[in-house]
Parts: structure tokens; sequence; C-alpha cells
């Protein structure tokens, strides 16, 4: 489902390469897990999936589906079914989380041809979504982030991947300001996504998460690389002795 | 005072002096209000139009901007249009001229013509400062318009729109409200037309003790007209007043809000949204006073500005010394959408009460491109996801009105606004 090959990106604005000739492959119904200690480029990657202008890659290639999307922008790639749960949501006023959702879902599904949802069948989606991830309904009214806590915003990138219903999520640091409880909220919402057609990518630096969703595959990030791949007992021999080990293999 | 005197008259001025000339034996009026229009007129010759030498007009160079006046036409056919709110009392005012009233429990309705006839407008057409010209301008020509009576303690169930409708040509017009102590009402002051008209409209509004304004000003005329606005307002005792300004539309707009929180505990909220396109100049200018203790006020005013356009905000708020406790905050933001346009803000607090808490801001910003990754990433696509970004940044300040039907119909304006120019 995605295929990166000797991928390198820099920031635009001051021509810093970050990711620096990354393979990695992840197949439909897969979910890798991406560690790395800080700085190593894991939030970069998302971001350069997701198509942020502020990154600019220099070499190498994403495929998603054999197709490549380096000249796709974030809502193309989006309406395609590629879906970046934020590790910081942005906070937008003014824009009611509710009428955010509802433009959001009948934007892709106008790009992918489709009618829009009509309002009764939207609603019932989103109901079932918030009950599933103990939403209260009464916060969509809410503009959209404005307020809400760090387990809020997580709890809703969530409930979004859910309506979006996207084949490849790209989870950044989704467990970072989470308690214990919603974590395993959040945890149980992208578990309840895994399907033979959807490939999910975890980033995360901490081997908690994993615990609660259960990767196939995990890749130790460092530099801008994959320096390391394996299963996932990787994670647990990172949690025990550190990077220290694995990036002194590798160097 | 300025050296106009010895320049050459402009196109405009020598337009507005004639048409002074030919109107007067037309126009209502006393001998104590012909007097004062002719003083204004005097003031007019020796003065000329305020250039941007002047303090107040720094921003809008009204000799400089004010190019053509079109004439006056009597036979002018303007049609009524449908009330911003559902439901509301129109008071027309056509043309220039006052239309039929609707009848409003516990107001009592008079025509400006009147007013002026009887001489009781007389006073309030005494220009502001020698730098009014807005003041001195309607005073020259004002012809009609209406006066309200809100009687103490009521409140009319309808909103009132006092609809100002112009189908080219020119109109003065003037609006006077007395709420009395106790009383609440919701008024709309409305400028729509066709054409390319020039309009001055004054408003004198007291706001009795314990009463409570919310006087909407939705200017939207067409891309060629000239409209000069003043509305002055005295707040009472424990009275709240809130104005909100809308500019959708106009070439050249000078909209003036003058108010004096004169008596103890009043409330004043000014918030303001203006949309600027094509080669608009539009200013919004406020001058507030506090005068007494415990008095408050916010104020918000936000800009987008695509083209050409041009846009000010001058923001002047005055403590007086014996207004302690006064609390006043002014903010003021813009959007600037295009490299060409552009946003000027001066605000100005002059404090002489020793306990006071005053603060103003102001941004000029694009739109956050975080935000617009946020939305984009969620497959909106960015023409659309600029045009939610835009009209959430109006649409916060027109909901803190917190009065469904009329959020409902300014955000409608919004959207007529973004379906036209986005």
């Amino acid at each position: 489902m995605l295929e990166i090959r000797n991928l390198h990106a820099r920031i635009a604005e001051t021509g810093t390469e970050i990711i620096r000739g990354l393979n990695l492959t992840v197949k439909s119904g897969e979910v890798a897990a991406i560690m790395g200690p800080n700085g190593s480029g894991k939030s970069t990657l998302s971001y350069v999936l997701a198509g942020r202008e502020d990154y600019e890659v220099t070499e190498g290639e994403i495929l998603y589906n054999g197709e490549s999307i380096l000249d796709l922008d974030p809502a193309e790639r989006a309406a395609k079914g590629i879906f970046l749960a934020f590790q910081y949501p942005m906070e937008i006023p003014g824009v009611a989380t509710m009428e955010f959702l509802k433009v959001a879902v009948n934007s892709q599904r106008k790009a992918r041809g489709e009618e829009p949802l009509k309002v009764p069948e939207f609603l019932k989606r989103v109901r079932e979504a918030c009950a599933s991830l103990s939403i209260d309904m009464a916060m969509l009214k809410r503009p959209l982030n404005v307020g809400f806590s760090g387990g809020e915003k997580k709890r809703a990138e969530i409930l979004q991947m859910k309506l979006l219903e996207p084949k490849l999520c790209v989870l950044d640091e989704t467990d970072s300001g989470l308690d214990i409880d919603a974590l395993k909220i959040v945890a149980d919402g992208v578990n309840a996504l895994r399907s033979p057609e959807r490939a999910i990518v975890v980033i995360t630096h901490y081997q908690r998460l994993l615990q609660y969703i259960v990767p196939d595959s995990v890749h130790v990030l460092y530099k801008g690389q994959v320096v390391k791949s394996g299963d996932k007992d990787l994670a647990l021999e990172l949690e025990a002795n550190g990077y220290a080990g694995v990036i002194e293999e590798a160097a | 005072m300025n050296m106009q005197a010895s320049q050459t008259r402009t196109a405009a001025e020598t337009a507005l002096i004639d048409t002074f000339t030919a109107r007067l034996p037309a126009l209502p009026g006393d001998a104590s209000v012909t007097a004062k229009r002719k003083e204004a007129v005097a003031a007019l010759r020796a003065r000329g139009l305020p250039n941007r030498k002047i303090e107040a007009w720094h921003y809008t160079d009204l000799r400089r901007l004010l190019t053509a006046i079109p004439a006056f036409d009597a036979r002018n056919e303007a049609k009524p249009v449908a009330p911003l709110l559902g439901g509301s009392a129109v008071l027309p005012i056509l043309n220039g001229k006052a239309g039929r009233a609707a009848a409003i429990e516990g107001v009592t309705v008079v025509t400006a013509a009147e007013k002026l006839a009887d001489g009781s407008f007389a006073p309030a057409l005494q220009p502001a400062t020698d730098d009014d010209a807005v003041g001195a301008i309607n005073a020259a020509l004002a012809a009609d318009g209406w006066f309200l009576d809100v009687a103490p303690g009521a409140a009319p169930a309808d909103p009132i729109e006092l609809q100002s409708v112009q189908a080219g040509g020119q109109a003065h017009t003037r609006l006077a409200a007395h709420v009395g102590e106790g009383a609440k009402a919701t008024v709309v002051e409305r400028h729509v037309g066709t054409g390319d008209a020039l309009v001055s409209s004054v408003a004198n509004i007291v706001v009795g003790e314990g009463a409570e304004l919310r006087w909407l000003i939705v200017q939207e005329q067409p891309g060629g007209a000239t409209h000069l606005g003043q509305f002055n307002a005295w707040i009472g005792r424990n009275a709240k007043l809130t104005v909100f300004v809308m500019n959708l539309g106009g070439k050249l707009v000078r909209q003036e809000i003058r108010v004096d929180a004169k008596g103890e505990g009043g409330e004043f909220t000014l918030r303001g949204v203006n949309l600027l396109a094509g080669s608009t100049h539009c200013d919004v200018t406020m001058v507030l006073d506090h005068s007494a203790f415990g008095t408050n006020s916010t104020e918000v005013i936000r800009n987008i500005v695509t083209d050409r356009a041009e846009g000010a905000f001058q923001g002047q708020i005055r403590v007086k010394q014996q207004a302690q406790k006064t609390d006043a905050k002014m903010a003021c933001n813009t959007l600037l959408l295009s490299d060409e346009g552009g946003f000027s803000v001066k605000p100005e607090l002059e404090i002489f009460a020793d306990d006071v808490a005053c603060g103003h801001g102001a941004t000029v910003a694009e739109i956050d491109r975080n935000s617009l990754f946020y939305l984009m990433a969620r497959g909106i696509d960015e023409k659309t996801a600029r045009g939610l970004l835009v009209k959430a940044f109006l649409a916060e300040v027109i909901e803190e009105l917190e009065d469904e039907a009329i959020v409902e119909a300014l955000e409608a304006k919004l959207d007529g606004w973004f379906a036209e120019h986005g």
C-alpha cells in the first residue's frame, strides 16, 4: 500500500535536511510502528506523507497503491484515503466541529465522485462514532479543538478518522498527553479500524501505546533513516535497552 | 485649523456648495435650522474638505478621495427591500425621503423632515468639531429621516429597521432615537441601493437610564457609492449600548462612531466586520468617552481586505478623571488576502483617571498556514478551506451577538459577499 524509496526531505525555509534516504514498505492490512528518539524525523515523516508545504522532497519517491503522491496537495491525498492524526491538532476558532466534519466528509465524497451524505445518515454515523469513543455530542457544537483538553483533541482526531474511513492512517504520537483511560479508548478506536484493506502507521516515542495497538512490524528511525526493522519484539527490546544499542549497531 | 482656504476648490467642494444653493429652498427647516445649515456651508467654503493633514482624516483624505458628487434627483425611484431580520417594523427612507412608517408598539415615530421644520433638530445639526466634515455636509443638506421615541419600559417585540434605499443621486439622512428609561430595543440601520450614490447619514441616540439598545449598521451599497456615516450616542446610568457595524460595499466609506458613556455603570460594546474588495476605501473611526465612574466598554473590529482595497480603523478612548474603575478593551484584527490591499490601525488611549484597566491590540495577518494545512489534510480543497477560515474569522465576532436570528441574517450577508467576491 505504501512504499517509500530513498526519500530525502528538507525544511523548505531553512533547507535543513531531516529525512535522509528513508526506505519503508507497509502492506495492506499491516500495522507498522515507527519508533525513534527525539529529532529522528518521525513527525517530519508524517507531515511529508500528508503533503505539508513546509517540507520539500528533494529525492526519492512515495508510492501509494503504486502511484506517486508527491505532486498531490494535502486535500487530494486525503481524498485518496491518506489520513494523518496530528500530534498537536490545530485549534480553529469560529468553525464549529460538527460543521467541519460535514464539510470534510462531503469534500472527500465529492472528490471521489460520490453524492454528499444526507443529514440524517451523516448524524447517525457521527452519533455511532461518538458513542464508541465516549465523546459527548455537545462537544461538536464547540469550535474545532478550541478549549478541548489534550484527551479530547486526540479523541476528536480518531473520530475524524472513523468518519473519513481512510485507507492509510498515520498516527503521529497519538499517545502523547493521554492518561491511561484515554489511551485505551483511543487504542480501541484504532483497533476497530484494523482491516485487511487498511494500513496503519503508528509513530511513537514510547512502547506504551504498542501494548494496546499491537504492531505487525516495528521500524526504528534515526537521523532520517530506518536503521532497523523487526516485529513487535523489537519494541520490547527498545523499551528494555533504549535506542543506544540499535543506533550503535547501525552506525 | 488648516490652511485649505487658500487652495483651489475641488470639483466635489464646488458641487456640494452648488447643491446646497440649489436645494436650500426645498429643504425643511425653520430659521434656526437654516442658520445651522448656512454655518455648515460657510465652514465648508472657508476650510474645504479635510485632507490627510487633518489628524482625524489622516487615513482618509476626503479632499482627494471624494472626486465626484452625483446630482440630487428627486425623480429617482428607490424601491424598498426585504428587511434584514424577518418580522421587522420597517421605516423606509427612499431616495432620502421618509416613506410610510410601520406602527410600533411603545414607540412614537416622527419624520426628521417634521423635526427639522419645527426647529427641534436645530441643536443636533451642530457639527461635533471643526473637522467634522460628515456632520457639516449632513447638517447643510439633511432632508429627512426618522426620529424614534421609545417609551420608558417599552420593549418592542420586533426589531425596527431604518431602511435607507438609494438609486444613485444623493441623500442626506438624519436619524435620532431616544430610548426611555428601562426600555429595550433592537434597531437596524440599513443602507442599500443601486448606482453610484452619495449618502450621508447622521444618527443621534440617547440611551436612557437602565435601557438596553442594540443598533446594527449594515452598509451594503454598490461598489461605486460613497457613504459618510456618523453615529453619536450618549449612554445613561446603568444603560447598555451594543453597536454592530458591517460594511459590505461602497467605494468610499467613512463610518464614525462617537459615544459618550456618561452615566455611572454604563456599558458600551462595539463589534464590527468590514469586508473590503475592489478599490474600496473604508474607514471606521471611533471616539469613545468614558465620562463616569464604573463604565465598561469592549471594541472588536475584524476586517478582510482583498484586491486593491484600503481600510482604516481609528479607535480613540478617552477616560475622564472622574471615570474611575473604567474597564476598556479594544482590538482590531485584519486578514490581508491580497498583496495589493492595505489596512491602517490607529489606537489611541487618553487616560486621566488613575484606577482603570484599558488595553488595545491590533494584528494584521494572512491566513494561518497551519490551520489551512489542517483543514486540507482532512480533504477540504484549498479554496473551500480558505473560505471557511475567512468566514470563521468574521463569524466569531458576529456570534457574540448571541441572537440566533441576527447571527443567521448577518452570516447570510457574509455568504452573499463571498459568493460575489470570494
